[in-house]
Order: structure tokens, then sequence, then C-alpha cells
């Protein structure tokens, strides 16, 4: 019976570290810290709140203050080496691909701020 | 007068001119009539165009190039499904062979066709008189562009990249000429195509706000005659144009 027990233990211990490594850790890159417009947390937990209703202020009031504004986000957090917040390891793209969440913002906004796409042209 | 005289006296006369453009308690975002940007378009502000016809020249279309550049409209190298906020039309009255052109785009009516068709409210009009299309809540279903009596609205067809910061534009919603709205809530006070028939030496496009009785706009208005495209419909356009 202990052996059993013993046994199921490491079978479940396995699968455990199985599951584990199956998806890898987002990366979260900040490359300037300290200057986000709300706490970490609060970032974390609510930032799409605050850009579905900056998103209804900017478009339908023509309200554009930077704080909560998606290019705000991009202009910050865009990658030093991409350019981009979005990729493997950018900061949107790596966290909804753990998190498995859909991130259609880029379809239609650009991923990288204005000097980047600017230089990127040819 | 000697040289160095009248360099004196330009120099002072600068200083003086100077002294009365910024009189104390006036500053430049006043004069400019920008809004701060916490604060929401009000519809004490109606943005409007004249296009007058007798300065716009047959050929040209420098101001489409610039519309496209502005908000990153690209050539697909087909035409027929590309993308148009703005065009170029030749108008020829064929019993006196007088020819012209003038460019078209969306009249920013205030009682716009396309509101009254949307089944999801995505077309509106801002408090400015500014006709736009929400994205997020535009299901492609391409009402307004039947509607649009001015052949103003496009649908995008193909998965776009490089989009500007300021002018989101994707697969599967309806788009046209938004007047430059993030030009006008940044308060540069013009629009790309307005800009660039002035840089071309033309300015038949003049750019302004209609409720202001001081605007160049409004001033030339007043002055000269002018019609409305369409103004049997009665949907009270903001774009008005003379010489047609």
């Amino acid at each position: 019976m202990l052996r059993l027990a013993a046994a199921l233990v490491v079978v479940i211990a396995a699968g455990l570290s199985l599951a584990y490594a199956r998806t890898d850790k987002p990366v979260v890159v900040i490359e300037r810290p300290g200057q986000c417009v709300e706490a970490t947390e609060v970032m974390r937990r609510d930032h799409m709140k605050f850009l579905l209703h900056q998103r209804e202020r900017t478009m339908r009031e023509g309200i554009r203050t930077k704080a909560h504004s998606l290019a705000g986000c991009v202009e910050c957090h865009a990658s030093t080496k991409t350019g981009s917040v979005l990729g493997e390891q950018g900061f949107c793209e790596s966290c909804h691909r753990y998190a498995s969440v859909k991130l259609d913002c880029f379809e239609c906004h650009a991923s990288k701020p204005e000097r980047v796409a600017a230089r990127a042209k040819p | 007068m000697s040289d160095s005289g009248r360099r004196g006296f330009l120099g002072t006369a600068a200083a003086a001119l100077a002294g009365v453009a910024i009189a104390p308690g006036i500053r430049l975002i006043e004069i400019a009539g920008a809004r701060a940007p916490e604060e929401a378009a009000s519809a004490k502000v109606r943005w409007g165009m004249l296009i007058d016809t007798a300065k716009c020249a047959t050929g040209c279309a420098d101001c489409v190039t610039a519309c496209n550049r502005e908000n990153g409209l690209h050539d697909t190298g087909r035409p027929r499904t590309d993308a148009q906020w703005i065009r170029k039309i030749d108008l020829k009255d064929l019993r006196t062979g007088r020819q012209h052109s003038a460019p078209v785009m969306c009249q920013h009516c205030a009682e716009p066709p396309c509101v009254d068709v949307c089944p999801t409210g995505a077309s509106f009009k801002r408090a400015d008189g500014i006709v736009l299309v929400d994205k997020h809540t535009c299901i492609g279903c391409r009402y307004c562009v039947m509607a649009c009596p001015y052949k103003a609205r496009s649908f995008v067809h193909e998965n776009l990249t490089d989009q500007r910061p300021a002018v989101p534009r994707g697969k599967g919603t309806v788009e046209g000429c938004t007047l430059c709205v993030h030009k006008i809530d940044r308060g540069d006070g013009t629009t790309a195509c307005a800009e660039a028939c002035k840089a071309a030496g033309h300015e038949a496009i003049l750019f302004g706000d209609l409720n202001d009785p001081q605007s160049a706009v409004s001033q030339r208005l007043r002055e000269i005659p002018s019609i409305q495209l369409r103004s049997d419909l009665r949907l009270n356009t903001g774009v008005r144009y003379s010489g047609i």
C-alpha cells in the first residue's frame, strides 16, 4: 500500500513538473522602470479597463490625454531591440501569449512608436 | 537710407509688431484656438472647409498625396480596392467646354446619412461636426458606403501593417476622411490637404471654424458665392465649394 502511494506521488509530481515545463513564463522586460502611470499591480489587473475607458474618451470626445492612451503604452514599452511591443519577447505579446488572451489592438494600432516607424521606412 | 540704418529700422518695426501680436494675457494657444488635451471637443466649433475650384489646378493631386502620407494610406497596386479618402474629380461643362477640377472627400454633413444607417453606432458625428467611424464597433457591413451620396467611404479589404500611431486603420472596417482629427486635436488648425494645397501655391482649400464669424473660412464664405454638393439632400455639409 505504502509503495503504491509513493508511486502515485512520484507520478503526480512528474505530471506537475511537466505541466510547468509546457508553457514558457512571459518575459517582462521593463526598460524604463518606475515611470508607469499606475502601480504595477493595478496595471497588471486593470490595464484593459483603462484602455477601454480612454478609447471611448479619445474616439468619441477627442480627449487625448497621454496617461492611459495605447500610444503612451507603446511609446514607453516598445523594446529597444525590436522597437515593438509585439514579438516573442515583446512587452504586450509575451504576456498575452502566456495567458492565452487574444491581443487584437495591433491589427489596427501601431505597435511601434512614431520615431521607430519613421526610421523603418525605406 | 543707409544699409545699417534700414536694418535698424526693420528690426525696430519687427519688435514693435511682435509686441502688438502677443499682447499681455493672450497666449499663442488661444490665438490658434487649440483645446487642452483633457478638454472634450465642443459644439461651439464646427470644422469645415471652403474649396475654391477656380484656384484648384487640373492635374495637380498634391492634396491626395498629402492625405495618403499623413494617414498612412499605401498604394497596393490594386486601385479598385485601395482605400481612398480624398479624390480629384474633373468637371467639364459640355455646352461651354469650361473645364475645372476639385477634390472631393467626406463632406462632414450636419445630418450625415452614414450615421443614420449604421446598425452599430460606429459611424458617428463628433460634437465639433467631424464625422468619424469608431472602428472598435464597426462590423464592416458597408451600409454607410452605400448611403453616402459623395462616395466618401472606403472599406479596408486587406491586412494592414505600419499604420501611423495617430491614425489606426484595419481590415474589415470602413474608413473615410477624418478631417485630420489628430491634427485638429493637436491644435494644428489645418489639414494635410489644405497644407499641401497652400504649399503648392494654389490655396484652393480653406480650412477653419464655420461657427466663428471671424475665421478666414467664414469671412470668405460671406464674401463669395458657394454651394454644397447635392444641396437638394439638405445634409448641411461642412465642406463647401465655390466656382462649380
